[in-house]
């Protein structure tokens, strides 16, 4: 693909635009600039003015582009359906591919998203160094040294779990009890890495419920990092592996028995009654790789769910047991704004005994995390956490539950930089522990 | 004007001001400062200035005026009239960072914010003191209260609630010559002329206002929200004639034709009206318990008696929400339909409503268009919604002639020209056909009172005469006509 035919894919998209400017006060970094060019609807407008040749593709495209989350708050407000997470990939690439983006941060991302993330025995390695080093005390010893990028990224660094709590799932977990039906697990290329126990958990919850879980072992990284940094060609290899990966492994198994209360009525697409993702970034990626591969991604898209949404769908079986505790849910702008999936995790919640769902004013904002973007942007990442922090403050959870793990690194370091009493937890978390 | 001015000097006199990143000049960045909600007016400005006080903005207007250009204030763009246009190569003063809420009075019911404050944070600031801000426009998720007071904007709850006028005691205004004057006072009696009220509906033309207190309302104890379901327009707009003629005062009377109820139930506003109805009619009473429960029967008999198919009433505050986002959407909506949407504007007496109504379809379909119509029954404003491409200079051209003979027909029904979106560059031609030559000289030195070098927002509400309305496919050329 050429430059120019990039331009001319996503200019049809940006018709659907009216100007009506109902997105702008969804938008964070309109919040926090006041600028159009910095709004949804400017940016359509910097998209299909430069489509059009109607000025040069040109820097403020390129700063633009990147200066957008992608936490798509403004598709949730859109009453014109202007499709923003599609068409800010394709103008990601397009600008990468007209050399608009140099500098440190490209680099790091590429070498992260090329080399690093899509390889799991590359990634599990430089982990293994850092937690080595973060248990020894060495990465402090050397912090000073640092540059100050390199120091600011360190405060974001989670701290890295042991080897052996970073053990991949085993690749089938049986049901337990009654079995109602059979499930994937989509487990993430960092997840295991960084929030192992969180995917341990959901596996328990999901067998708890009586699904068997697969775990396919050749499934890949989702692609959503590299898609949303233009690297729109490695997200379609992925995607296609995946594909390949959940579709085998579905056929291995007998076709599950469709028992009532399961998720699909009808024959599942790739053999199992759901994919089953709790990360909601990679969910709402998984969702839509029909739009990066057509019709072949289709069949697995379809069947993708939130593990709350999921959950929620099926209906728990039993009563959990109480937590008596303050917890704030917050929306991940993948999960409310991608995917749709608001309720389904404050209903799970809500069915705990003793605990208390408290509102904030701010649960649908973005956190300012977005994938790396509290690196790439540290200035306008910080307030808009801010704001979101001011928030949450204010309704004094004792635990805030978000179904992201971006989003819960930085929560976690914001409320630690606050000194915020307060856990972070995957909504999942705390149904594995009230089980 | 006078000598050519020399931008860099301007540039670098408004980034001492405002620093430099609140200062916008490259060509992209001009580029999407060139249209508002309007979108086939469009005109770059030269610069974009972001202030954050009423100082840097009396100083901003300072500089423009030393350097003999054009400014214009702006909020969130979202007026439908062009006014937020920077005709003549003007600066763009942005008043969107000036959005702080800086009192809140209780017990004397007003509240006093900075312009850029949005319509609803405003309402949602002052909801646990039992009261909010009245009007309502259907943009107010996002418009601020400085384009809200120059635009006079209504809503859908002016029917019983006016509009801004109604709800604005004072104004803190920065003057073209960069002085700061305060008008009006906070207990809404000023002595004296007026002149908060010449200010509010000034479209931006008076000066820049950096401050305003305005009027809280106290919730209504009960609000009832009912959907009319009607086979077709003309039988809804007799239903609004028959519930006023009755006595009865709703607070809200709002009709959505079958085109934009399909198109709203395609978005994600749907609301669940029904997609084979004529025309729904949203209704909403409210006040004392124990009034709103026999008005709403009341409505609901009559909306009936009229031919109703049914009449759903809202049974919760979620569903009534509902029903609200589903109107407060409907112009995004129709962008389904296609690129552009140009919504017009115009008042008719009430008891002409149906007549008119079906002479605005009729026209549409004589020049091919696709028109819609969602709007403010109650009131007699008219919101005929055309679907088009700017891109197709045919099409354009029809919309505009369409545009036109609504505007006649309307006057002619003893109407006027607009009912909130104010005149702007787009209407600014048919002043004619509501004012003679005397009545807008008199208009015009009341702006020179204010605005001696008509230095503030150029080019709107005043004939030009020089300009012709010629569609023009680029809908580009707003910018090369003289403001003067
Ligand atoms: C989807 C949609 C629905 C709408 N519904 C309604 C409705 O129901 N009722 C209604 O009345 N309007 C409606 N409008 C029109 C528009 O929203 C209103 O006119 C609104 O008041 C404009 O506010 P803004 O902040 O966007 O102002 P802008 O568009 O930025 O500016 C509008 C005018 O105000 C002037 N202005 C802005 N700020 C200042 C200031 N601080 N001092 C002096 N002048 C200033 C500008 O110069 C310009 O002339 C709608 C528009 C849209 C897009
Ligand atoms: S994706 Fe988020 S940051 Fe980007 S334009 Fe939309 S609302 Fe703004
Ligand atoms: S809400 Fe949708 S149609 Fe309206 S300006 Fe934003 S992107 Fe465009």
């Amino acid at each position: 693909m050429t430059e120019v035919s990039g331009l001319e894919a996503l200019h049809p998209g940006t018709l659907d635009c009216v100007h009506c400017g109902m997105c702008l006060t969804s938008c964070p970094t309109y919040q926090v600039t006041g600028r159009e060019t910095s709004s949804p609807r400017g940016r359509v407008y910097l998209l299909r003015g430069v489509a059009e040749g109607e000025i040069p593709l040109a820097e403020t495209l390129a700063e633009e582009a990147y200066l957008c989350l992608g936490c798509r708050a403004c598709e949730t407000a859109c009453p014109s359906g202007v499709a923003f997470g599609s068409l800010l990939e394709q103008a990601r690439s397009v600008v990468d591919r007209a050399g608009l983006r140099r500098g440190w941060a490209k680099r790091i991302e590429q070498f992260a998203l090329r080399t690093v993330v899509p390889r799991p025995r590359v990634l599990h390695g430089l982990l293994g160094a850092v937690s080595v080093a973060q248990r020894l005390g060495l990465d402090r010893l050397v912090l000073p040294w640092l540059p100050r990028r390199w120091r600011e990224m360190h405060g974001l660094l989670p701290r890295i779990p042991a080897a052996s709590e970073r053990r991949r799932l085993p690749e089938v977990t049986p049901a337990i009890g009654e079995q109602r039906g059979r499930v994937a697990f989509f487990e993430g290329c960092i997840m295991p890495e960084v929030f192992g126990a969180m995917n341990r958990a959901t596996v328990r919850v999901l067998a708890s419920q009586g699904f068997e879980v697969v775990v396919p072992a050749a499934q890949r990284c989702c692609g959503a990092l590299q898609a949303h940094a233009g690297e729109l060609e490695l997200a379609t290899e992925l995607a296609r592996a995946n594909v390949i990966a959940f579709g085998q492994a579905g056929a291995q198994g007998d076709a599950p028995e469709n028992a009532p209360g399961t998720a699909s009525a009808t024959a599942p697409a790739t053999g199992f009654d759901a994919i089953v993702v709790n990360s909601a970034g990679c969910g709402a990626a998984l969702r839509e790789l029909d739009h990066w591969i057509g019709d072949e991604g289709a069949p697995l898209a379809g069947q993708v769910r939130d593990v709350c949404e999921f959950l929620d769908q099926v209906g728990m079986r039993g009563t959990p047991r109480p937590l008596s505790k303050r917890v704030a849910y917050d929306d991940p702008c993948h999960l409310i704004h991608a995917q749709g999936v608001a309720d389904a995790p404050r209903r799970l919640l809500e069915a705990i005994p003793e605990l208390e769902l408290v509102a904030h004013q701010d649960p649908a904002g973005c956190c300012g995390a977005a994938g790396i973007y509290n690196l790439t942007h540290p200035e306008m990442s910080a307030a808009i956490l801010a704001k979101k922090l001011d928030a949450l403050e204010a309704a004094r959870p004792a635990i805030i539950a978000t179904g992201n793990p971006g989003c819960l690194m930085q929560l976690q370091a914001g409320a630690q930089s606050r000194g915020m009493n307060v856990r972070l937890a995957h909504p999942i978390e705390l149904l594995a522990e009230t089980l | 004007m006078g000598p050519t001015p020399n931008p860099s000097s301007l540039e670098a006199s408004l980034r001492d001001v405002v620093g430099a990143d609140q200062v916008l000049t490259r060509p992209e960045e001009l580029f999407v400062y060139e249209v508002d909600g309007l979108t086939h007016h469009s005109a770059r400005p030269r610069a974009v200035v972001l202030p954050a006080t009423t100082e840097e903005v009396a100083r901003v207007v300072k500089v423009c005026r030393r350097h003999e250009v054009p400014f214009v204030p702006r909020g969130a763009g979202t007026g439908l009239s062009g006014g937020a246009l920077a005709l003549g190569r003007g600066v763009i003063i942005e008043c969107a960072r000036m959005n702080s809420i800086l009192q809140i009075e209780p017990e004397d019911r007003y509240a006093v914010v900075q312009p850029g404050v949005v319509n609803t944070d405003l309402s949602k600031a002052v909801l646990h003191h039992g009261l909010f801000y009245a009007p309502d426009p259907s943009s107010q998720l996002v418009c601020t209260l400085g384009g809200n007071v120059a635009e006079n904007s209504g809503g859908p709850h002016t029917l019983k609630y006016g509009t801004t006028t109604d709800h604005v005691l004072a104004l803190e205004l920065v003057l073209p010559d960069g002085s700061v004057v305060r008008l009006g006072s906070p207990s809404g009696w000023p002595a004296g002329y007026d002149l908060v009220g010449a200010v509010v509906g000034s479209e931006g033309t008076l000066g820049v206002v950096t401050e305003a207190t305005v009027r809280l309302s106290p919730i209504p104890e009960r609000t009832e929200t009912l959907l009319g379901i009607f086979p077709d327009v003309v039988s809804a707009c007799r239903a609004v004639g028959a519930i006023i003629r009755s006595g009865l005062v709703p607070a809200a009377m709002e009709i959505v034709d079958r085109r934009t109820i399909e198109a709203v139930e395609a978005s994600v506003y749907a609301a669940g009206l029904p997609t084979d109805a004529g025309a729904v009619l949203i209704m909403e009473l409210d006040g004392a318990a124990v009034a709103v429960g026999a008005q709403a029967e009341r409505t609901r008999a009559l909306s009936l008696a009229e031919g109703a198919r049914d009449v759903q009433v809202a049974r919760d505050e979620q569903e009534r929400q509902r029903f609200w986002r589903a109107r407060k959407g409907a112009f995004g909506a129709m962008g389904r339909l296609a690129p552009d949407l140009y919504v017009n504007d115009a008042v008719v007496p009430r008891r002409k409503l149906p007549e008119i109504l079906e002479a605005v379809c009729a026209i549409g379909d004589r020049l091919g268009l696709r028109l819609s119509n969602v709007f403010h029954a109650g009131d007699g404003n008219l919101h005929p919604n055309i679907s088009f491409d700017r891109r197709d200079a045919d099409e354009l051209a029809r919309v505009l002639q369409a545009g036109e003979e609504i505007l006649r027909l309307c006057v002619e029904a003893g109407g006027v020209i607009s009912g909130e979106h104010g005149i702007g560059t787009e209407k600014r031609e048919y002043m004619g056909l509501l004012f003679s030559d005397d009545d807008l000289e008199a208009m015009k030195k009341l702006r020179a009172a204010f605005d001696p070098t008509l230095a503030c927002n150029p080019g709107k509400l005043f004939p030009t005469t020089r300009i012709c309305f010629e569609a023009n496919p680029k809908a580009r050329g707003y910018d090369q006509v003289p403001f003067e």
